[in-house]
């Protein structure tokens, strides 16, 4: 090489000096680099004074005439002498306000750059001697052209750059590129010669913090994959590149391997023990990833932390301090109440995963922490006025004690969790083991026919006796008998026949059921179940709709003086608004359909054979057939009828609105009863949307904004979506005239507020329907157009 | 598979109220039409021509009072019925006549049935609920002698009679009489002496209705229970139980062995009538066609065993006519 240099260092200066020769001169000028650069023994083995002089030289040759540029050897120049000069000369010359070299041609030199595995090359040169690849500043900037090529090319030409810089191309490209050096540096190790890989672990940081984790991953991982499997040293440079990403970019780094790796096991081989050598590893995998963020896949939750558990030091560091971290977010109050439900359930899925990893040892060293958390968090599910939160909490619970209390009695809600991964052929087995169990147990039955008397009945085939079934216990007749069968009676056959008769016959003897109206309603609402029967709180409830239909004002007069009174469980203050809701919408409906509705209605039964109303599809498939095939002349004639809740709805209404800001010794609305607020604020929304057309709905909308504002800040969810409701059901009731005129100052305020909920609510469900009520609001009334 | 039980044959609508006792008259020759005679909650009783289904008379005889009991005495000229007027009344129906010759005044206030037992020719024998609660009396029609009563000893609590089922051995023998009581037991007596001859306790309730086969000397009853008894008679005149039948609804309104004792059909409050094999009370068919408690059933006594019918009245206002096990 030293032979060499002067050689090269002359035939660089001669070529760079004479750009204005043309023709055969300058391919002999080029001729002469090459041959001299060839001689050297390379781009590698270049001393920086050289490395300098052939940046000129490209510089010059990239600025030289046409003719200066012989056709074929100019490109060669580029693509067989330093790469990191190349590339930084051609896309230079791409970004030259008036270039002697045309765009298209730089494209063509770069696409062959690519091609001919140049940006390894390039990539190996940096890892071979950082030293000499330059400064930091110019190593930086090596690092941005690399990795924006594909931006930088599309803006210079415009989109019409060739599919080999589009991204989707390029990085995968860049990742072969990535295992090609990877390679070499695996061998020169081997070889026993240092080099660094600092570099390549900037391309890869810079890359995935430029959001294509996709790409370069998409080729990366498989084969890292494959290489660490039983290498060693594979695994130690794997571990390497990912140690050498600086801070800045190790998150999207970790999460691309993370969200990317098929298993626990793999993450393991090739993070290694990232997580407890570099804090800010440490604090994506055990905080943000987990406790910060919630969008991610089970998936990526089961393989942090299987990769959390793989390892003792990691499960020693990390696994059993996460797990505390995600129970005291999961026990805490103020969380549950405030994150939404997806984050809740996120956490929660990454409990039960923690648990699973958990050995009996580590149990035994927190049992007394766990079972702390598990009580309190516990309790503060069940607070909550959420349905899955609730059951999230009992699932949760159930879980860490079934861990806990390996002999002991453990937590157990009977609450049926359906979960989605239970498939139906755990269910199978059970089915024909009974099955089993009824054939064998045929035969064993005591035969009658043993009798050795000679003669029988034999000669009389007997009829199918199938459909000889129980009859069913006669209920009573008459109202007043059934006030006496609810009772007093002691016969619980009479008892179930009434509760399963008295809808009807309330439905049938209004008359009758008028004069004991709020006495059957009395007794309706402290009924309690006596036997076990089928779809008993329906019976009820429908019960109740039926004598609350037939005499709205009375009845509705003492149920709703009840919601308020002392000594009520919680579920029948709830029972009490549920049937106000139910009869408030039949009686707001034209009374035909509310018939057709009843009878219609969603049954309590099971479906045991799904083919088995197969007659009734038929049916359903003719009728459809006619319909589509027939001509109808004149309008289906509409149910009509005089809307019955006008003249009630007041009566339904006000009552409830009065009285919720009195607590009384067992009942605090504004304490700790919110989840029945929360019921009676969406009963008040749906009273006033079935208001709609009648005479007291302005009256009835103007103490529902009171009422709102009076609630605006209420830290429970349930209750603002219900209050958010009470506004959406207002704008639907209320004629816009009625509200501009008699409630403009109520509206305004309403108005701000909803702006601020769209701003700032937590949960997605608030913001939704609070900007839905914005644009809903009459028109002269929001001069904001910004949501709109 | 089994096959499903049958329909009615035909059923008989027009009695406006409810059934409560039904009885054949088929035996005649021709040209004689078959009869049903039924008594109604109305009382009225009807005559069905069962030719042409329809009312041939309606026979008004106690004061819109409850028909519970028809029988006819001989053919079908002579009918006793008895109702809830406390009357029994005997007709003659010869020639168009629809008369009440006589008429015995029971003082009995219950809905125990009188029972019939042909002893010579033109002479019967006739059980019935006496004035006192607990007593039977038994009279000679048509001359109304009385011919014994029936007192349980006292302090035997088997309250008032239910039902009564005179019978014979064989003819010429000593007539004797089983009667069931509220108590729930059945006590067989001796009319000459006045005295049971031997009681068991068949059930918990009162003794609904019973029916003897005096050739098997086996008889079965039934109460307002979910239980049908089935006893027998052995030679030293005591009564014992043979079985019993759980069924699957309480309450029996009557019961009746088919004249050549193959099956037995019981009236049940479910609203159904339930047909057995008599020798082993083999269940053989539940006809379930009635909305109501069926009260009676009744088997005709045509002279062709195919021709053979049963028929049931229930609460429903309605009569049902069925053939059913006529090939055997």
């Amino acid at each position: 090489s030293a032979m060499a240099a002067p050689e090269l260092e002359r035939a660089l200066r001669e070529a760079a000096a004479g750009p204005e020769r043309a023709g055969e001169a300058a391919a002999v000028a080029l001729g002469a680099v090459r041959a001299a650069l060839a001689a050297a023994g390379g781009a590698a083995a270049l001393s920086e004074r050289e490395r300098a002089l052939f940046g000129a030289f490209l510089r010059s040759l990239a600025r030289a005439p046409r003719a200066a540029r012989p056709e074929g050897v100019w490109q060669r120049c580029f693509l067989e002498g330093l790469p990191a000069p190349a590339l930084c000369v051609l896309l230079e010359a791409l970004g030259c306000p008036r270039p002697s070299l045309h765009p298209k041609e730089v494209a063509e030199v770069l696409e062959q750059f690519l091609q001919e595995g140049r940006m390894s090359a390039l990539l190996w040169e940096v890892c071979q001697q950082p030293a000499q690849a330059g400064s930091p500043e110019l190593q930086e900037a090596l690092l941005n052209r690399i990795v924006c090529l594909p931006d930088y090319v599309s803006n210079k030409l415009e989109g019409k750059n060739p599919p080999v810089f589009f991204p989707q191309n390029y990085f995968p490209l860049l990742g072969g590129a990535i295992i090609q050096v990877l390679q070499k540096i695996s061998d020169s190790l081997r070889g026993g010669l240092d080099c660094s890989i600092s570099f390549v672990s900037h391309v890869l940081g810079k890359v995935c913090i430029h959001g294509r984790q996709k790409e370069i991953l998409g080729i990366l991982l498989p084969r890292l994959m494959d290489l660490t499997k039983s290498d060693c040293i594979w695994q130690r440079i794997c571990w390497r590149l990912v140690e050498c990403v600086p801070d800045r970019w190790m998150e999207a780094v970790v999460l691309g391997f993370v969200q990317r790796a098929p298993g626990a096991d793999v993450l393991s081989r090739v993070l290694g023990n990232l997580v407890v050598k570099n804090k800010k590893a440490q604090f994506v995998v055990t905080q943000k990833v987990l406790l910060l963020q919630y969008g991610h896949t089970t998936a990526v939750l089961q393989n942090l932390l299987g990769y959390l558990a793989l390892d003792s030091l990691r499960r020693a560091f990390s696994l059993l301090q996460v797990l505390q971290e995600l129970l005291e977010t999961w026990s805490s109050s103020s969380a549950v109440k405030h994150s939404p439900p997806e984050q809740q359930q996120y956490i929660s899925k990454a409990i039960l995963i923690c648990l699973s990893h958990l050995k009996k040892t580590e149990i035994e060293s927190c049992r007394q922490e766990l079972l702390t958390s598990m009580m309190e968090g516990v309790k503060c599910h069940l607070d909550s006025s959420l349905p899955q939160i609730r059951r999230l909490g009992m699932i949760v619970a159930e879980s860490i004690s079934a861990k806990i209390n390996t002999d002991g009695p453990v937590l157990k809600f009977q609450v049926k969790v359906i979960m989605k991964f239970m498939s139906a052929d755990a269910a199978l087995p059970l089915v024909s083991e009974s099955n089993d169990k009824s054939h064998t147990a045929a035969p064993v039955m005591p035969d009658e026919e043993l009798d050795t008397e000679l003669d029988s009945d034999d000669d009389l085939i007997p009829y199918d006796m199938s459909e000889d079934k129980e009859v069913k216990i006669k209920a009573p007749v008459y109202i007043r008998d059934c006030i006496e069968a609810l009772t007093g009676s002691e016969d619980m056959d009479k008892w179930e026949a009434t509760i399963k008769a008295l809808e009807s016959l309330v439905r049938k003897n209004p008359e009758a059921t008028r004069e004991v109206s709020v006495e059957l309603a009395k007794i309706l609402l402290h009924l309690e179940e006596k036997t076990c029967i089928e779809g008993f709180v329906e019976l009820r409830q429908r019960a109740q709709v039926a004598v609350l239909t037939t005499d709205p004002i009375p009845v509705a007069k003492y149920l709703t003086s009840q919601f308020y009174s002392l000594n009520y469980s919680l579920r029948q203050r709830m029972d009490i608004l549920d049937v106000l809701v139910l009869a408030a919408q039949e009686l707001s409906y034209p009374k035909s359909h509310g018939k057709t509705k009843h009878s219609g209605g969603p049954k309590p039964c099971i479906q045991l054979l799904p083919g088995s109303d197969s007659s009734k599809d038929w049916r359903r498939i003719v009728d459809e057939r006619i319909k589509s095939k027939t001509r109808r002349f004149s309008q289906m004639e509409l149910a009509s009828g005089a809307n019955e809740f006008n003249s009630v709805a007041g009566h339904f209404f006000f009552p409830l609105i009065q009285h919720f800001d009195r607590p009384l010794t067992t009942f605090d609305l504004l304490g700790e009863d919110h989840f029945v607020l929360g019921r009676l604020v969406h009963t008040l929304a749906v009273l006033m949307y079935l208001a709609v057309n009648t005479v007291a709905v302005a009256a009835m909308g103007k103490a529902l904004l009171e009422f709102v504002w009076a609630l605006r800040f209420h830290t429970d969810l349930y209750v603002r979506q219900g209050l958010l409701s009470c506004i959406s059901s207002l704008l639907i009731s209320v004629p816009a005239e009625r509200l501009l005129e008699d409630m403009t100052e109520e509206l305004l305020e309403t108005q701000s507020w909803l702006g601020d909920v769209v701003e700032k609510d937590p949960d997605g469900d608030c913001r939704r329907l609070a900007l839905q009520n914005l644009r809903a609001l009459p028109s002269s009334a929001h001069p904001h157009p910004s949501y709109l | 598979m089994a096959l499903p039980p049958p329909d009615p044959q035909f059923v008989l609508r027009g009695t406006s109220a409810a059934v409560h006792t039904l009885h054949f008259s088929c035996g005649g020759q021709e040209p004689d039409v078959p009869i049903l005679f039924s008594g109604s909650e109305n009382g009225f009783i009807h005559v069905w021509n069962l030719k042409t289904h329809r009312v041939d008379t309606a026979l008004d005889g106690h004061g819109r009072k409850s028909v519970y009991c028809v029988e006819t005495m001989g053919d079908k000229t002579r009918l006793l019925s008895q109702g809830r007027d406390q009357r029994i009344c005997l007709w003659d129906l010869a020639e168009g006549r629809t008369a009440v010759t006589d008429s015995v005044f029971t003082e009995n206030v219950g809905f125990c049935r009188c029972s019939l037992l042909t002893v010579a020719q033109g002479r019967w024998l006739m059980a019935m609920a006496a004035k006192a609660l607990e007593e039977v009396q038994v009279l000679e029609l048509p001359s109304k002698t009385s011919v014994c009563t029936l007192k349980p000893e006292a302090g035997a609590k088997l309250g008032m009679p239910m039902c009564l089922k005179l019978w014979q051995l064989s003819s010429g023998s000593q007539p004797l009489l089983l009667a069931g009581y509220e108590d729930g037991s059945v006590v067989l007596w001796n009319l000459s002496m006045g005295k049971p001859l031997s009681q068991l306790a068949c059930h918990q309730e009162p003794v609904m209705s019973l029916d003897f086969d005096s050739e098997k000397t086996k008889g079965i009853s039934g109460s307002s229970e979910k239980v049908l008894s089935i006893w027998s008679l052995n030679e030293q005149q005591n009564l014992q139980v043979y079985k019993t039948h759980n069924l699957v609804n309480a309450g029996i309104s009557d019961i009746t062995i088919r004249p050549d004792k193959k099956i037995v059909a019981t009236a049940g409050w479910d609203h159904r009538i339930r047909i057995f094999g008599w020798k082993k009370l083999k269940p053989l068919a539940v006809l379930d066609y009635h909305t109501a408690t069926v009260h009676c059933v009744s088997f005709s006594n045509h002279k062709n065993p195919r021709e053979r019918l049963l028929a049931a009245g229930s609460k429903d206002h309605r009569i049902s006519i069925w053939s059913i096990y006529t090939q055997t």
